[in-house]
């Protein structure tokens, strides 16, 4: 059987990890390098980098992360953030990911993911989309890290963005990332029954439930989390466990 | 010295580096002399089959394929490098492979599934081989494919993983070897597999 997967999720910037770490069992735990390493031997299934740096310089910085984590983990990662171009395509992997995640950039091109599709495969291209309700009910697609409405329809931009060529969606619903009071689950459920790629439901988790939640209601092929992880609230194995127990197929 | 074959696709350099923490020596090249000479070559891939098959074609590298499957060299295709092994794939249209061994490479057509087939899937062993040793029913290995062997010639399958059908996930056949899953990132039961294959080599 196909395992679900568990991504804790690494934002970083100039160089160093940020959004809150607390490890007591690691020397730097602002290294990205360190805490990938970290990650990738307590079973995590996959990670993903963001860049959140906006210069020039520092995109050197970040390329050499990437490089330096392809040669110490020896599991997959997505690199996302600040990604524009079949170029920026380019350079990330060649440096070593496994995996580009693009968001503004598609809705602005969406031709994009058909060229990088292309180039490199439908398994190499992911759509990440930041969404949020309206006020009719339905979800909006936003952009420059959920500043503007689109008015584009989460459901009907994940089938686009699908036919064009992504190989697997990333949904992070606005509402709940950050909040820790659950995934959202209608939102996830409808897009994962709509698409034939996998899904990665992300924002909302502060419980093992919410976990167990997202991917069986949700329907959700993976659960992403940043902080939950990092402030070592939730274990990853035991997380794992928890799942396990609970009928959820994962890798242990 | 085992070869890696740049044929101008896919993650030669992460397979690049899971050899290399293995302490072998490894040269990534296309150049057709240095793959005669090697013990082992390594067809990575990944990507189309058509781009794939028109690259070797482009450099030469069927025929010296060929030969060196024939003379006994060891061959190892991973991913999109297994499936090149075969007579034919239907990606995106009909294209022959290197035709080293007998089966088709189709589409997954269940449409209650989700294709690529991606992420961790467990190893069922349907042969006992030394390419397998040590490996357990519970292990998981990392694979990320749209299209999968079919036709395959049974007794050359070791392990098998379910995704609606039984997809091939590693094949013998003498001094062929494919994985159809992707050992460079699939942890610590990935470097065991490789470990296997350097044993078989060296």
């Amino acid at each position: 059987m196909l395992a679900k997967r568990i991504i804790p999720c690494l934002d970083v910037r100039n160089g160093r990890v940020v959004k809150g770490t607390k490890f007591t069992d690691i020397k730097d735990v602002d290294d990205p390098v360190i805490l990938a390493a970290y990650y990738a031997q307590a079973s995590a299934d996959e990670l993903v980098f963001y860049d959140i740096t906006a210069s020039s310089d520092e995109r050197n910085i970040f390329l050499d992360i990437v490089r330096k984590t392809a040669d110490t983990i020896d599991i997959p990662f997505t690199i996302g953030g600040g990604i524009r171009s079949l170029e920026d395509f380019d350079r990330l992997m060649k440096a070593g990911a496994d995996k580009v995640s693009i968001n503004s950039a598609a809705v602005n091109n969406p031709q994009l993911i058909k060229e990088a599709a292309l180039r490199y495969g439908s398994q190499c291209v992911v759509l990440s989309m930041d969404v949020k309700r309206n006020l009719e009910g339905k979800w909006d697609v936003y952009v420059k890290g959920g500043r503007e409405n689109t008015g584009m329809d989460a459901l009907e931009w994940a089938k686009r963005g699908v036919a064009l060529g992504a190989g697997e969606i990333v949904l992070n619903c606005i509402d709940t990332d950050g909040v820790k009071m659950g995934y959202s689950l209608d939102i996830t459920r409808e897009i994962s029954d709509s698409v034939r790629v996998p899904v990665i439901a992300s924002g909302g988790a502060g419980t093992m439930e919410h976990f167990y939640d997202v991917l069986t209601e949700g329907k959700a092929d993976a659960a992403l989390s940043a902080s939950v992880f990092h402030f070592k609230e939730i274990d990853i194995n035991e997380l794992k466990k928890y799942l396990k127990s609970k009928g959820v197929e994962v890798r242990i | 010295m085992i070869v890696i074959v740049d044929y101008g696709v896919g993650n030669i350099r992460n397979v690049e580096r899971a050899f290399t923490k293995l302490n072998m020596e490894v040269v990534v090249t296309r150049d057709i002399e240095r793959i005669d000479q090697a013990q082992a070559i390594i067809l990575p891939g990944v990507g189309a089959f058509r781009d794939a098959i028109s690259n070797l074609k482009k450099y030469d590298l069927v025929e010296c394929l060929k030969r060196n499957a024939a003379k006994g060299t060891w061959i190892v295709g991973i991913c999109l490098g297994m499936q090149l092994l075969y007579d034919k794939s239907y990606e995106d249209g009909e294209y022959e492979g290197l035709g080293l061994l007998r089966g088709e490479i189709v589409k997954f057509d269940d449409s209650e599934l989700k294709v690529p087939h991606m992420g961790w899937n467990q190893l069922v062993k349907r042969h006992e081989d030394e390419i397998g040793k040590g490996l357990s029913e519970n292990d998981y290995v990392y694979f990320v494919h749209s299209y999968y062997l079919k036709n395959e010639d049974a007794d050359s399958v070791i392990f098998t993983s379910s995704y609606g059908v039984d997809v091939p996930a590693i094949i013998r056949k003498k001094n062929m070897i494919g994985m159809q899953f992707h050992p460079e990132k699939s942890g610590e039961v990935g470097v065991k597999i490789l470990s296997n294959l350097k044993e078989l080599i060296v």
